[in-house]
């Protein structure tokens, strides 16, 4: 039961063939049997989450027609979760309990869902690769040498080993998309404002939108439906009516206008992966749908102009873990300055620390003109790509990342690894919607494909990628590694 | 040589919000430290701004008081230092895009004449907290109660030339902020603080010296002494040969001298940059309008159309609208005796005293306009003479009574009977015989004497203008 989807799950559980408690303790079992090869979790939380799925259960029997009622789901270890410790994956919050809940953890309680617990992450979401997490790297499980992609790897390695039903993510550059990809699994970062931010703990404040993990596009399509929404709270939060993401779910795709970013087939992706896009894109071009080659001419300019912003708010961002109030404080401070230094200098790790430098060389005096304003300039440019592109096409698709899932400890230059989200970081900078759904493999490593949306098209995002679910069985596939986990 | 001083002045209101600028946490002054806290002013990872438009609506208003140019989008800014009272490690603040830009004031000095003064820009920003270094054995405490308190930063032109021009000018910030309603303004709570900076210039020079900035001092008299006192110390090494170094002094007011904060002044690099979390504020003309409409009569309009209206001079509507309650008090007492004059000495003489005494302000004064209007009603309907109405006035301030139950159970009411004053007057005849010769032989003045008696033999009550008649009329 536990390899379902949320939609065949909540199905079972209306008809009665399985409870909450008995799911919830399935995964529970699944978790303390698989976690310590994947380190997906950081904290488990066993009481209350059976606890949550007796209450599901008893609202389901009073007739409770949520389709998340009752769901196992584990939260990325960067929302605020009251009560139950929040790491954001850093030594500096390794004991930091929330007295406050992330909206989008309020809005999966108000649904009814049951939290497993929260899953591991790079520090502070900066990385793609989960290597940079204090409490170690996250396993794939499709193989157990190779990394399971970042930030959100601890999420997507959680959902492809059914460790969960469904799990949160967050996406700052590609933090969604690469992890689904990297592990077979459905991933999407919706339109920047599309979820509320507040109790997201900030890395780029301009970029970071969360999103849905999961087993399928139209899970990805009920999750919207709880996360999304204006919050008060967060004034980035965007004032758009909300659909019903599945409501358009089984539209055809006849007709619909693909386009095909020549830049993302260029020099550096994999041969197998090219193949297994360039098949996927032919599946939709059978199935009715049109493809059309367009130019998004500012391509090389994203992850620059992202490698200025991001570390440049993330350099503000991370100044209030001080260890003045919470957080790690070093040990008998000799005064205020010793004790700035040797609190951050313990308490953050090396990437943490290197994006801050980043960041704050680039707003230095002096420097912000030929670092930030630039990067802001390149990010509108890339905007225009994007709303050129889209007065021709519905929706652009291309491979997610350049290559499957690579070994664990390989790429030790930052740089290298800031490659990695060459074709995400774009929709982040455009602030679009955009979806990465298992489309084959290479060498039994999952292959993502990558469909991006116009500014607030979750609707044509999620219903492509439904389609193709529906006319492929890719996100079907379990990992070959999971007898041994 | 001859230097010219020139002074350059940035003033701190605190926004009289009900909440904070980005948080619904209260702002009592006062409270318990860290009881106005709450987890986004403790900056707890996940937690966002949320804009108090309420803050918004009151730069405005002080905006288009001072008729300055009012920004239609305004971009908040992250100014990052690391401060323990610091909680985001960043001041949120408006670098490039105030709310309020270039305007100006007008102030008028002791001797009369009016210069205009121009304020380059005025931008909300958040405050800081407090940290306490006492009381807590070698550490230091944190009060973040003040933190995230809406500021409204006034920046001046660097064209104010003399410390008595300095002083002016902060006045009438203080007047109008207080007309506008938009803060306390007390320097003492710290609800208005002022930045001087100073630099000289030979006498004729049109370029600017090397300035110097003293920061928080909190009240008029010492922005005054500071000045003087960081005059004489630049003219001395000026005057030596030498040059002043740009940084942070500390006014010593108990010394009355300045002192270097920072003596190794290190250039502050905060790293300005858009604050992602807030989207820029945009207004339209239709919301400046409305703002506009809900502006108060302003201090110089409201003297003006004092001296206009009630044919006061130009000093006295100067007092008289020092503060809008006093014009406002001052307004309904003229108003409802018809007798401008005479409420313009009660209210800037006897009730003004009264208060100085007893340290009150106008709003919280024992005698209320209602009450000096009954008074001075009962002068003019000659209930009682002027000179009662002083003592009527004192027993006012500690007696909540009506003013005529005061005349009443102090027996003060005039004597009028005509009766009654004969036979006080036959007394002072009777008893004066040399002074009655001398005004029969022609020494008019000896009237005065007289009248004084029967007014003494009365208690005052009596009618002095009766008492003259009479006297005259029996001693013919």
């Amino acid at each position: 039961m536990i390899e379902k989807t949320v939609a065949e799950l909540s199905a079972a559980m209306t008809s009665g063939d399985i409870s909450s408690v008995e799911l919830t303790q399935s995964y529970l079992d699944r978790i303390h049997k698989a976690n310590d090869s994947l380190n997906a979790f950081i904290t488990v939380c066993d009481d209350t989450a059976l606890e949550q799925a007796r209450v599901a259960d008893k609202s389901r029997a009073q007739g409770n027609q949520n389709p998340l009622l009752g769901i196992p789901l584990a939260h990325k270890d960067i929302f605020c979760t009251s009560g139950i410790k929040t790491t954001c994956g850093s030594k500096m919050l390794e004991n930091f309990i929330s007295p406050y809940n992330a909206t989008v953890v309020d809005k999966f309680n108000q649904a009814g869902v049951v939290t497993l617990g929260k899953t591991n992450m790079d520090e502070f979401a900066m990385g793609s690769s989960n290597e940079t997490s204090f409490f170690g790297p996250v396993r794939n499980p499709w193989d157990l040498e190779k990394v399971p992609g970042g930030s959100s790897g601890g999420s997507a390695a959680a959902v492809a080993a059914d460790l969960c039903a469904m799990a949160t993510g967050t996406d700052t550059g590609g933090s969604i998309r690469q992890p689904a990809a990297f592990c077979g699994v459905t991933g999407f970062k919706p339109s920047y404002g599309r979820i509320s931010r507040w109790g997201m703990i900030a890395f780029a404040s301009s970029l970071d939108q969360a999103g849905p993990i999961c087993k399928s596009a139209e899970d990805a399509a009920l999750m919207m439906n709880v996360m999304a929404g204006i919050d008060p709270k967060d004034s980035t939060s965007a004032d758009r009516e909300v659909e019903d993401y599945t409501s358009t779910l089984s539209d055809s795709v006849k007709g619909l206008r693909i386009g095909i970013p020549k830049q993302h087939f260029a020099e550096g992706l994999s041969a197998d992966v090219e193949k297994s896009i360039r098949e996927a894109l032919r599946e939709y071009e059978a199935a009715g749908a049109i493809l059309k080659e367009i130019d998004l001419p500012n391509s090389h300019l994203s992850v620059p102009a992202y490698y200025v912003v991001a570390p440049a708010e993330a350099s503000a961002n991370l100044s209030r873990f001080d260890g003045v109030r919470y957080g790690h404080r070093c040990d008998n401070p000799l005064d205020l300055e010793d004790m700035y230094k040797r609190s951050r200098s313990e308490g953050f790790g090396d990437e943490v620390k290197r994006r801050i430098l980043i960041g704050t060389y680039a707003l230095s005096a002096g420097f912000y003109d030929a670092y930030y304003r630039k990067a802001q300039k390149i990010r509108r440019l890339i905007k225009n790509d994007f709303d050129e592109a889209f007065k021709e096409v519905d929706v652009i698709a291309g491979p997610t990342s350049p290559h499957t899932a690579f070994s664990i400890g390989a790429k030790t230059d930052p740089v290298t690894m800031y490659l990695e989200d060459i074709y995400t970081i774009a929709v982040n900078l455009a602030g679009l919607p955009g979806i990465s759904i298992p489309a084959g493999f290479s060498n039994d490593l999952p292959i993502g494909l990558h469909i991006i949306g116009p500014d607030f098209g979750e609707s044509k995002v999620l219903n492509a990628a439904h389609q193709f679910q529906l006319f492929t069985d890719w996100h079907k596939a379990k990992p070959a590694a999971k007898g041994g986990i | 040589m001859e230097w010219e001083t020139v002074i350059g002045l940035e003033v701190h209101v605190t926004l009289a919000t009900k909440s904070k600028l980005f948080s619904g946490s209260a702002v009592a002054f006062g409270a318990e430290p860290n009881t106005q806290a709450n987890i986004f002013d403790v900056a707890l990872p996940g937690t966002l701004p949320v804009f108090n438009e309420e803050a918004l609506r009151m730069a405005v208003k002080f905006g288009l008081a001072i008729g300055a140019e009012i920004g239609k989008r305004s971009v908040f800014d992250r100014k990052n230092y690391f401060y323990p009272d610091l909680p985001k490690g960043y001041q949120v603040t408006q670098l490039d895009f105030p709310t309020v830009g270039k305007g100006s004031l007008t102030v008028t000095l002791d001797d009369g004449s009016e210069r205009t003064i121009g304020v380059t820009r005025a931008h909300i920003e958040e405050n800081a907290g407090k940290s306490l270094h006492e009381d807590f054995s070698g550490m230091s405490g944190i009060d973040l109660n003040r933190a995230g308190e809406p500021l409204l930063e006034i920046v001046s032109e660097p064209e104010i030339y003399t410390a008595k021009e300095a002083v002016a000018y902060l006045k009438k910030l203080h007047t109008i902020v207080l007309y506008l309603g938009i803060s306390d303004a007390i320097m003492a709570q710290g609800s208005m603080r002022c930045d001087v900076n100073v630099s000289l210039r030979p006498k004729g020079s049109d370029t600017l010296g090397t300035r110097t900035e003293m920061k928080n001092i909190n009240s008029f008299k010492f922005v005054e002494k500071a000045i003087y006192s960081e005059f004489e110390r630049q003219k001395d090494i000026l005057e030596d040969g030498g040059s002043i170094t740009q940084e942070t002094r500390r006014y010593d007011a108990d010394r009355d001298e300045t002192s270097s904060m920072r003596s190794k002044e290190v250039a502050n690099d905060y790293r300005y940059f858009p604050e992602p979390d807030l989207l820029p504020i945009v207004i339209d003309d239709d919301y400046i309008e409305k703002v506009r409409a809900t502006l108060p009569e302003l201090p110089d309009a409201k003297r003006a159309r004092f001296c206009d209206q009630f044919g006061l001079s130009e000093y006295d509507a100067g007092v008289l609208t020092s503060t809008r309650e006093m014009a406002e008090y001052f307004e309904s007492v003229a108003t409802k005796t018809g007798d401008a004059k005479v409420a313009a000495n009660w209210v800037s003489g006897d009730l003004q005293a009264l208060l100085n005494k007893s340290n009150l302000n106008i709003t919280d004064s024992p005698i209320q306009a209602e009450r000096l209007t009954d008074l001075i009603s009962r002068i003019k309907d000659k209930t009682i003479s002027g000179k009662i109405a002083k003592t009527v006035f004192e027993a006012m301030a500690d007696d909540s009574s009506s003013v005529d139950e005061i005349i009443e159970s102090k027996g003060l009411k005039q004597v009028t009977d005509s009766g009654e004053i004969e036979k006080l007057v036959d007394d002072v005849i009777t008893n004066n015989p040399d002074q009655v010769q001398q005004f029969k032989d022609g020494k008019e003045q000896v009237i005065g004497f007289l009248v004084g008696q029967a007014m003494q033999l009365s208690k005052g009550k009596a009618n002095p203008g009766q008492v003259n008649q009479i006297l005259r009329d029996k001693m013919k």
